[in-house]
């Protein structure tokens, strides 16, 4: 196999948990004790209400294509596989999440519902990515 | 506090962009832009006393402005960078305006230039960039805004040939602007939309192409510019606003800030979305006309497409936008792309517009936008008779 070479995340101490819990295989965001949102990405106080009482919650995996794009000549030659599907993910807990959709490009439609996968890139690091539900 | 009146642009320079490489370095270009911009103006360079300058990301480096102004031994008494991508060139003209209004300088150098390529010293990503999109492959403008076209087309039905149009027309404007980059061969829908996908669903005619160059605005003291050599072009509405960084985190990606700051230009300005004779929105790619024209209220939410098709875009016809060609013709050098839509504006209302003049042109809508439609300028700017 060969080397991976795209860009990957470089956990902070804030974001280290969500990195964790998706080598893992689970999708764990936070949520706001005192405004009651969930948010994405993680960040150390909530980015409505400005609360610093966030926990860390389990997700469904469940959410709609906001909306996406197939990528046929990518910025960067790091992305040698293109065509892939870049894409904007709305979970059902309400954030939503830059992500890759593993799928035909044909089969995709605004808004179709989605669930995610685990993608195990590196054997340290695990991408959070989607397909189409059912 | 209104910065209506308070200061006007009396000079300009614009070098014509280029694609190949040459030995001239981003400082060169900024330097040559700048003594046109100057002299254009009719001043000389001792009277400038303001300075704000646009990165050139071929050669970024920090405390920017005072480096800029040395390269021409400028002594200015209000200096500063600023860092909202295309919407900068627009952003400094309200920026000289304040300044000037409050008394801490009289005659301001909006400065931008660039190269086409990208310096060993590229400005880095900020940290959550790297973190939260670049490793799903979101690098680089094209698929942000490619995402716009595709939840703008599901929603609102907005077609593939309505957005190959604003690039056409564009093209006929260009074809009557010397300066233009690509002024020399029509385009038709057909063409925009048999280009290869780049980011589907945008096609590799409806994404600006970077070049090397410049552009250069001079704003100055109501004192100044009534005894400038050219008519002087008033600053009469401002606004400006963001909403994000990333397009993901938009509160809807087919809606934008242009909204709230051409809301605050317009009622700065006193004057009607209809009293406006040419419009210069920012053009990285057609989707951002589209978004641009519906949120700044010269259509309605959704319509820019159908908008576009039923008005003549040239400089000719009945809703004349981005009468240089846009920057989809123009070509982009960097923060000058920005700037272009700015100076075209004030070239038009000046009476400089050349074979593509727009008749009795008074009033100009002008729209900077930055990142992936995460920061936006609208100005107004009229020419008083």
């Amino acid at each position: 196999m060969s080397e991976y070479v795209k860009p990957l995340p470089q956990p902070s101490k804030t974001s280290r948990p969500f990195w964790e819990a998706a080598k893992r295989h689970e999708l764990m965001l936070q949520r706001c004790e005192a405004c009651h949102q969930f948010i994405y990405y993680p960040r150390a106080r909530c980015p409505h209400c400005f609360s610093d009482r966030l926990v860390w919650r389990r997700c469904s995996g469940k959410g709609k294509l906001y909306s996406f794009t197939v990528v046929h000549r990518p910025s960067t030659r790091l992305f040698a596989d293109a065509p892939y599907v870049l894409a904007i993910v709305e979970l059902e807990e309400g954030p939503r999440m830059t992500t890759n959709i593993v799928a035909p490009p044909q089969s995709l439609k605004v808004d179709m519902p989605v669930t995610v996968f685990f993608d195990d890139v590196t054997p340290e690091c695990t991408l959070v990515k989607f397909k189409p539900a059912g | 506090m209104s910065l209506k009146g308070k200061a006007a642009a009396i000079g300009i320079g614009e070098l014509k962009p280029y694609r190949e490489p040459t030995e001239d370095s981003a400082l060169d270009l900024m330097t040559a832009v700048a003594a046109e911009a100057i002299a254009d103006a009719g001043l000389e360079k001792k009277d400038i006393d303001g300075l704000l300058v646009g990165m050139a990301s071929a050669d970024p480096g920090m405390i920017y402005p005072s480096a800029i102004g040395e390269l021409f031994d400028l002594r200015p008494r209000m200096l500063n960078v600023l860092d909202i991508g295309g919407a900068s060139g627009a952003g400094m003209i309200w920026r000289a305006a304040a300044a000037i209004d409050a008394g801490m300088c009289n005659a301001v150098l909006c400065l931008t230039a660039d190269l086409n390529r990208l310096g060993r010293r590229r400005p880095p990503m900020i940290s959550l960039m790297y973190e939260f999109e670049a490793p799903y492959g979101a690098i680089g403008a094209n698929c942000s805004y490619a995402l716009i076209a595709q939840r703008h087309m599901a929603i609102y039905g907005t077609k593939p040939e309505q957005m190959a149009k604003v690039a056409v027309d564009q093209r006929r404007n260009a074809l009557a602007n010397p300066l233009a980059y690509f002024n020399d061969t029509p385009l038709t829908i057909d063409d925009v939309l048999n280009s290869r996908y780049i980011c589907e669903p945008l096609h590799l005619f409806e994404i600006v192409s970077p070049m090397s160059g410049g552009a250069a605005v001079v704003v100055a003291s109501p004192e100044i510019a009534l005894r400038a050599k050219h008519p002087p072009i008033w600053l009469i509405g401002a606004g400006e606003g963001s909403d994000r960084a990333s397009i993901t985190y938009a509160p809807e990606i087919t809606e934008s800030a242009v909204k709230g700051a051409a809301d605050a230009a317009f009622k700065m300005a006193g004057v009607s979305r209809k009293d406006i004779d040419l419009v210069c929105p920012y053009d990285c790619y057609t989707i951002t006309v589209l978004v641009t024209l519906e949120d700044a209220g010269f259509c309605k939410k959704g319509q820019g497409g159908p908008f576009v098709m039923e008005h003549d875009l040239t400089f000719s016809g009945d809703f004349p936008c981005n009468t240089h060609g846009g920057q989809l013709s123009f070509g982009q050098p960097g923060l000058a792309g920005g700037m272009s839509h700015v100076t075209e504006g004030i070239r038009q209302l000046m009476g400089r517009g050349g074979d593509r003049q727009v008749k009795n042109a008074r009033l100009a809508y002008v729209n900077g936008n930055g990142g992936i439609m995460s920061e936006q300028v609208s100005l107004i700017l009229e020419r008083v008779s």
